[in-house]
């Protein structure tokens, strides 16, 4: 049983989807996904203790050994992804029945909750699977599951969003797939390891070098990675409040791991350092990501669609580590996935409690929301805070490895811009801050606090965010653990 | 683990059991009071017993947690420390009890935030004067910028939310943009954060690089209000008279210096700071500040924000005290610290005392008020004598080794600078008084009977005008533990 782990980490929300439609509509859908999600998650606990003591874990699906059969390799990289992707969906999940009651129609939900499993199941066997083309099939499987759960949102604008979210994503998706085509043609192989073994030998040719820009485009463009980043503010913003907090916490995280799992494992290491000044282009597009899109945060007359700008920053902080390089430089990228995931999810799991008390996220909406909801508004302030990188929430960590890899590599207007990416936070947080608390609330009627199950979920991103601002043992020793290997894993 | 260095978490955690108090008897506000002075005086209890074992040579650290390893919260009691901790722990009871009578006899609303607020303040204060290391002064410090906000904006006017937003734009805006930058390089040229004597550069670091840290660290502190960024703590001074008087004449503004002066002789090191020429380019800037300062507050008509720009002159001394790098300017500066503490809360007292007596904040409107308010006048021009420093009063102490120390290190432009400001002080200080017992055309008798100020407020501000001169007398304690700033490190 124990064996099969990495299977049964992607096999059980896959057969969990039809199972969910099985069982209907009503709270058993949402009760039964929880479960799935929750064991999902153990799982993910599981297989990152056993790979973080005891290396490697490779499997071969169906007994048939790679190449020739589907390989599944977990190494400390996508373990932790895995607990990052599951814990978040498990969160998000125990607060789904309350958020969706108010946003989507009963007769939907139990659609909705079939098409979150499916899309759990894409991202999760995207992480565990050693095989190019495999993660291709679960690429698709999440993006489309992904275009449904957008759709359903409450408003029209959601189906125009996930329209271009389809349209933008499957030309990613294409384009990652005429890659992963154009390597097989040139090594005859689709696992990963194999691939890293052959592609050096075949590096010279114009095939490799085009499936390697191929690749690297499709990856941005589900990344949202300056300037390719234009569909992820209209997905966030329209999609239902609690799908943004989990595709905030996971979608994004999960195709910067390909990126790193591309650049890193499958291609040559030169690739990325003679060929393609790739460093410098990840670096360069990274900061103008953040500066860029935290400015067109502050002008957002909508908060969730502010924290959605927040999100292409965030991403252009994790390019600019993966950028900078070297092992401190991957691990902030690492530290900064988790910790964003934190606070990503802390702040999109407050608006969508308040979504659900007061229908709508604008700033002039949330005006007094401070005294009618106070523990709501406090999950934001202090998510907030983590944004901004404030000491002692898990924000503060990311920043201080990231602008010590960027100092350590001399690039100290690099260190500067990072520093202006915080204060600009700072203008974008507080003009919710001073909304919430300090001006007076449009009318006077009463609100109740959000949900039990919202609060519960809230305050446990709310822990999160302080505790592994202080006790960062655990994010630091595995992300430092994972770039180590990385570093030496590279052909 | 000993007794004593368990103080130290008791003298962090008193305030904030006392926040507990005073939410719990948010609708009882005499005992809410009560707690706010027992809370004051146990502090002050304890502070007196750490100062007793500090005395007998003990080393009291407290460590709290590893954040990231080499960089951790974590406590030690130095000279430098336990003066400011004493001085803030001292005055926090006694402006306890005048705002009892300012707040009441104002009718202000939202008192218990009030108080809270307040409360946390000094706790911030007192992890900040026991920081030991960088790390741990910049979050309390930045700690302290957020829980006054909200005492600013006390008054929820237009006028107090501009103020409030200056005062935290700039706080927090150059402690994000220079201070943490500078931090940061610090951690990675040291490789330590810790206060060390002597400072932590090595011995090969670039004076180039030292230069600008040096700038950084001057304009990051802000809340030391070294010119231009010095305008916040007139902005500030729309909060209530108590706020204004402890934490904006001691609290803020000291642990703006108190920080500046640790970082100047801890981590820098005199020598050091000697061999850096940006130290000259920042002391004739902090003098300049001296002088203009003093300019600024000659014209102002407006008795707080007057007593503001005097507090931005005083600090100018204790800045360029240090700045001096020399042992007798350090000493001037630590003992201006306290001196200036007590005579400047005085001064704000007594605008608050006539504030709520009378009504009045402009000082062309004073003039006659002795005869209706005699010991609040008193107490202002024992205060104001402190200021200037002219026995019988303490600040006599301060400008004495202050003006000691430019003449050893010759630097006759800055002596005259310092007398010249002394000059300035009588020409705006002193007409107050003069003018309220000694009216230049007699007065009449207004329609409103003036009376003193509340009981409570004028036995507050009788204590502290006490102490200007008993600090005169006995000046020796707060001496003996100023000058073990250095023997202490060299142990």
């Amino acid at each position: 049983m124990l064996s099969h782990l990495p299977v049964l980490q992607v096999i059980l929300p896959l057969l969990g989807a039809p199972a969910c439609l099985i069982l209907g509509r009503g709270k058993l859908a949402w009760l039964f996904a929880l479960l799935i999600s929750a064991l999902s998650f153990c799982i993910a606990a599981m297989l990152l203790h056993t790979v973080y003591h005891q290396g490697v874990i490779s499997y071969a699906l169906g007994g048939w050994q790679a190449p020739w059969g589907i390989e599944y390799r977990i190494d400390l990289l996508n373990a932790w992804l895995l607990l990052i992707v599951s814990g978040s969906s498990t969160v998000a999940l125990l607060a789904a029945q309350s958020s969706i009651d108010v946003e989507i129609a009963p007769e939907k939900q139990t659609i909705f909750f079939v098409a979150w499993l499916l899309c759990l199941a894409g991202l999760l066997g995207i992480l565990a699977t050693g095989d190019a083309f495999n993660v291709f099939v679960f690429l698709e499987v999440s993006s489309l599951s992904t275009y449904t759960l957008i759709s359903l949102g409450p408003k029209r604008e959601s189906l125009w969003a996930a329209f271009r979210y389809l349209i933008m994503g499957t030309i990613g998706a294409t384009f990652i797939l005429i890659g992963i085509g154009l390597m097989y043609i040139m090594t005859g192989t689709l696992n990963m390891q194999d691939l890293a073994q052959r592609l050096p030998l075949a590096s010279d040719s114009s095939t490799v070098f085009t499936a390697y820009a191929f690749i690297i485009v499709g990856i941005s463009l589900k990344l949202a990675l300056f300037p390719l980043h234009l569909w992820l503010p209209n997905a966030y913003t329209h999609a239902p409040s609690i799908v943004t907090t989990f595709l905030a916490a996971s979608a994004t995280k999960v195709a910067l791991y390909l990126m790193i799992r591309f650049t890193y494992t499958v291609f040559p290491s030169h690739f990325s350092q003679i060929d393609i000044p790739l460093e410098e282009i990840f670096i360069v597009l990274g900061i103008t990501g953040v500066i860029s899109a935290s400015i067109a945060a502050i002008y957002q007359a909508d908060v969730k669609r502010a924290i959605a700008y927040s999100s292409v920053a965030q991403v252009g902080y994790m390019v600019v580590g993966l950028g900078i390089g070297g092992v401190l430089g991957l691990q902030a990228t690492l530290l900064h996935v988790f910790n964003h995931a934190l606070m990503k999810a802390t702040l999109f799991m407050a608006l969508a409690a308040i979504a659900c008390r007061i229908g709508v996220t604008t700033l002039t909406s949330m005006q007094g929301l401070g005294r009618k909801m106070p523990w709501t508004s406090f999950g934001f302030v202090v998510g907030g805070l983590s944004i901004i990188g404030v000491p002692l929430t898990a924000g503060f960590i990311s920043k201080w490895y990231l602008v010590s890899a960027a100092a350590l590599s001399d690039r100290w207007l690099l260190v500067l811009l990072i520093m202006i990416g915080s204060l600009l936070a700072i203008v974008y947080i507080w003009r919710v801050v001073e909304a919430l608390y300090f001006k007076p609330a449009a009318d006077s009627t009463p609100l109740k606090e959000a949900p039990l199950a919202m609060l519960l979920a809230l305050w446990l991103l709310v822990f999160g965010n302080i505790y592994f601002g202080i006790d960062t043992r655990l994010p630091v020793s595995i992300s430092a653990e994972a770039a180590i290997a990385l570093q030496e894993g590279r052909p | 683990m000993s007794a004593p260095n368990m103080l130290i978490d008791a003298a962090i955690f008193t305030p904030l059991i006392a926040v507990v108090g005073i939410l719990a008897f948010a609708r009882m506000p005499n005992l809410r009071e009560a707690v706010s002075i027992l809370a004051g005086l146990a502090l002050l209890l304890i502070n007196i017993e750490l100062y007793n074992s500090f005395n007998e040579g003990q080393s009291l650290t407290r460590h709290w947690v590893d954040i990231v390893p080499g960089l951790s919260l974590s406590f030690r009691i130095d000279a430098l420390g336990m003066l400011f901790s004493l001085v803030a722990s001292v005055l926090w009871p006694v402006t306890t009890l005048y705002a009892i009578g300012y707040m009441r006899g104002h009718k202000e609303d939202n008192q218990t935030r009030f108080y809270v607020c307040f409360a946390v303040a000094i706790a911030a204060v007192m992890a900040i004067a026991y920081a030991e290391n960088l790390f741990t002064l910049f979050v309390f410090y930045e700690v302290l910028s957020l829980c006054t906000y909200p005492l600013v904006t006390h008054a929820g006017t237009e006028k107090a939310k501009q103020g409030g937003r200056i005062y935290l734009g700039i706080l927090m805006g150059t402690s994000v943009a220079f201070f943490l930058p500078a931090i940061i390089v610090t951690w990675l040229v040291a490789g330590t954060l810790d206060f060390q004597a002597g400072g932590v550069f090595p011995e090969q670091t670039g004076i180039a690089l030292l230069s600008v840290l040096l700038v950084l660290y001057v304009f990051g502190v802000a809340k030391a209000a070294v010119m231009p960024f010095h305008r916040w703590l007139p902005a500030a001074m729309v909060a209530p008279t108590p706020v204004s008087a402890l934490l904006h004449a001691v609290a803020v503004v000291k642990a703006g210096v108190f920080s500046l002066v640790k970082i100047l002789v801890f981590i820098f090191g005199l020598d050091t700071l000697q061999q850096i020429p940006a130290t000259d380019y920042l002391l004739y800037l902090a003098g300049a500040g001296v002088v203009l300062a003093s300019l600024v507050a000659l014209r102002q008509d407006n008795l707080k924000a007057r007593l503001a720009y005097s507090t931005v002159s005083q600090l100018g001394y204790i800045t360029v005290g240090a700045l001096l790098a020399v042992e007798s300017g350090v000493v001037g500066s630590a003992m201006h610290i306290a001196t200036h503490a007590v005579g400047k809360i005085t001064l704000f007292f007594c605008a608050g005392a006539i504030l709520v007596a009378s009504h009045k904040s402009n000082i062309s409107e004073m003039a006659g008020l002795g005869r209706r308010m005699p010991i609040t006048m008193i107490a202002f021009f024992i205060a104001s004598l402190s200021i200037i420093g002219l026995p019988p009063t303490a600040g006599t102490w301060s400008k004495w080794w202050l003006l000691t120390a430019t003449l050893e290190t010759d630097q006759l432009v800055l002596m005259a600078v310092l007398l010249l400001s002394s000059l300035l002080n009588i020409a705006y200080l002193l007409p107050i008084p003069l003018r309220a017992f000694f009216p230049s055309e007699p007065q009449t008798d207004g329609p409103i009977a003036i009376k003193e100020a509340p009981t409570a407020s004028l036995i507050a501000l009788c204590i502290t005008a006490g102490a200007c001169i008993l600090l005169f007398f006995f000046p020796n304690p707060l001496f003996e533990l100023v000058s073990q700033i250095f023997t202490e490190g060299s142990q």
